[in-house]
């Protein structure tokens, strides 16, 4: 299996700590997991033009094969602006429609403030689910007090990010099993 | 209809194209060379003619994992090797050539065959080749509409005056060779939407629709909108051939048919398309009421004259040869054509 952390945003260290707080999680726990992460602030990613995800080159093509060679996908995300990032939005906009078909996704999100819980709910959840995503139900939120100094210092939050994980994984792995289940059903 | 050289009394007919992909058979996981791609696309334009296949065409795709660039070429070198099948492109992407210069090429093609060759022009689906070829992805759409009407207009017109965008103007231009008849068949290439199949009609030319999967009552709505804005745009939709195309692959029984073809689609769709073709929606192409004619000869027969029905088109184009399907299967299927699918359609579509 293929795990990619997807950190969606060039702005702050927040999603990135807690980002590595997951990949390290899935590391520890998994050790036979291939786990990628991209951080969105180390690659020059360019906007969606319209073409074919395979013809962009450089650091947009490296981005998106990436995403699309991936089982599942672990989005960290800010908000900004009451919304996810242009940066994010813009990975949705170089991929087809069905890009996550077959994927489990699952969303671990940071936020000035709890007034913010419910834009992953409204805003992400609707365009994984376009693009036909399993999606991990539960996301993890975390909060500016939640961290001090790119450390996470409340427990809670660790345990959230271990199921967050722990979900991914068993997903992953179940709807696999489904899937190659099915596909022997149809015999060709 | 006599303009696109089409005779409706001798019923439906059957094509066979060619995207020119070049794969490897995923089974083997080996590739044939690029030129013995071609001498198989050639003698494969030979053995359907034996067959009685009506038409054979030929694509372009600018890119990895395919080997007829020059389409136009190849297509010369079927016309010599041939006698009577009419042949054609699929598609050219009028978009990112010269019109002149497509249209000079074309005309000798229809003149060394005899009167036989055809364009089916479209924009790309794959877009690479603007790069490559110095286009800008922004123009797609004006590419497109402005380079096909120029087309169009030389194919009417042996003196042509013309100012666009993206061309030099001409100036009482003669566009020469001219082909047999003066004019020869130009389709345009349409995706499936039923926008992109109005455009068609509105401009009163013959439509060639793609149908990768999908119910055929979906594809029916779109030919209904082509021939109504076919009618809006003041011409008889009598006049107009429609041609429909897809999968198609027979074996001895259905699942066989799935069996043997589904690695080549999902696996080249994979490497061509960027993501694989779902098993779940190859299982539904079995379905009687699904456009892809994927199953035994009976019921790809069935599937064909259910789709005529519906559809009224004049031609039907198969893709058997997608994703490395060895030849020898390749040529299997074109003796069921011949031998059982051929004389069911002109029995049931042919008049008297």
């Amino acid at each position: 299996m293929k795990i990619v952390g997807l950190s969606g945003s060039k702005v702050g260290s927040k999603t990135r700590t807690a980002m590595n707080y997951t990949i390290k999680e899935i590391n520890g726990k998994y050790p036979d997991i291939e786990v990628d992460l991209i951080d969105l602030a180390d690659y020059d990613v360019q906007f969606s033009d319209g073409r074919s995800y395979w013809e962009y080159t450089g650091d947009t093509k490296y981005v998106a094969e990436t995403l699309m060679g991936a089982d599942a996908i672990i989005i960290g995300t800010p908000i900004f602006q009451a919304s996810i990032p242009a940066t994010l939005k813009n990975i949705f906009d170089l991929l087809p429609e069905k890009a996550l078909r077959d994927k489990v996704v699952s969303i671990l999100v940071t936020a000035g403030s709890a007034k913010h819980f419910l834009i992953v709910e409204q805003q992400l959840k609707p365009i994984l689910s376009y693009m036909k995503a399993q999606v991990v139900q539960t996301y993890v939120f975390i909060e500016e007090k939640d961290f001090y100094r790119k450390e996470i210092i409340n427990n809670d939050i660790i345990f959230r990010i271990q199921r967050l994980v722990e979900d991914t994984v068993v997903l992953a792995e179940t709807y696999a099993k489904v899937r190659e289940a099915k596909e022997a059903e149809y015999g060709f | 209809m006599e303009k696109y050289r089409i005779d409706p009394s001798e019923g439906l007919e059957f094509g066979l194209y060619t995207l020119g992909d070049h794969l490897a058979n995923p089974a083997t996981g080996e590739r044939i060379s690029a030129q013995q791609r071609i001498k198989e696309i050639i003698e494969l334009a030979k053995l359907a003619e034996q067959a009685g296949i009506h038409f054979f065409s030929v694509g372009e795709s600018h890119q990895d994992y395919f080997a007829t660039q020059a389409h136009s070429v190849v297509l010369a070198a079927i016309a010599q090797a041939t006698e009577k099948i009419k042949i054609g492109s699929s598609s050219t992407i009028i978009s990112t050539s010269d019109p002149v210069r497509v249209y000079e090429d074309f005309a000798t093609i229809d003149l060394i065959s005899g009167g036989r060759a055809e364009i089916i022009a479209g924009r790309a689906s794959r877009v690479g080749l603007f790069e490559l070829l110095g286009y800008n992805l922004r123009d797609y759409e004006e590419l497109f509409e402005e380079k096909f009407d120029l087309l169009l207009q030389i194919n009417e017109n042996e003196v042509v005056n013309w100012n666009g965008e993206f061309r030099a103007p001409l100036r009482n231009a003669k566009v020469l060779p001219r082909p047999t008849g003066g004019s020869m068949p130009i389709w345009r290439a349409v995706g499936g939407t039923p926008a992109s199949a109005m455009k068609a009609g509105f401009q009163g030319v013959p439509m060639a629709l793609a149908m990768l999967g999908g119910p055929v009552s979906h594809f029916k709505l779109t030919i209904d909108a082509y021939r109504q804005a076919l009618k809006q745009g003041g011409h008889n939709p009598e006049e107009f051939p429609v041609a429909t195309t897809g999968f198609f692959y027979v074996a001895e029984t259905t699942q066989q048919a799935l069996r043997e073809y589904y690695p080549h689609i999902n696996e080249g769709m994979k490497l061509t398309n960027g993501g694989g073709f779902p098993k779940q929606l190859f299982a539904q192409g079995a379905d009687p009421r699904s456009v892809m004619n994927v199953g035994s000869p009976q019921e790809v027969i069935e599937k064909i004259l259910y789709q005529h029905e519906q559809f009224g088109n004049q031609r039907y184009m198969a893709q058997l040869e997608f994703g490395g399907v060895p030849f020898e299967k390749v040529m299997k299927n074109i003796e069921i054509i011949g031998t059982e699918i051929l004389p069911a359609i002109k029995k049931y579509t042919a008049k008297k």
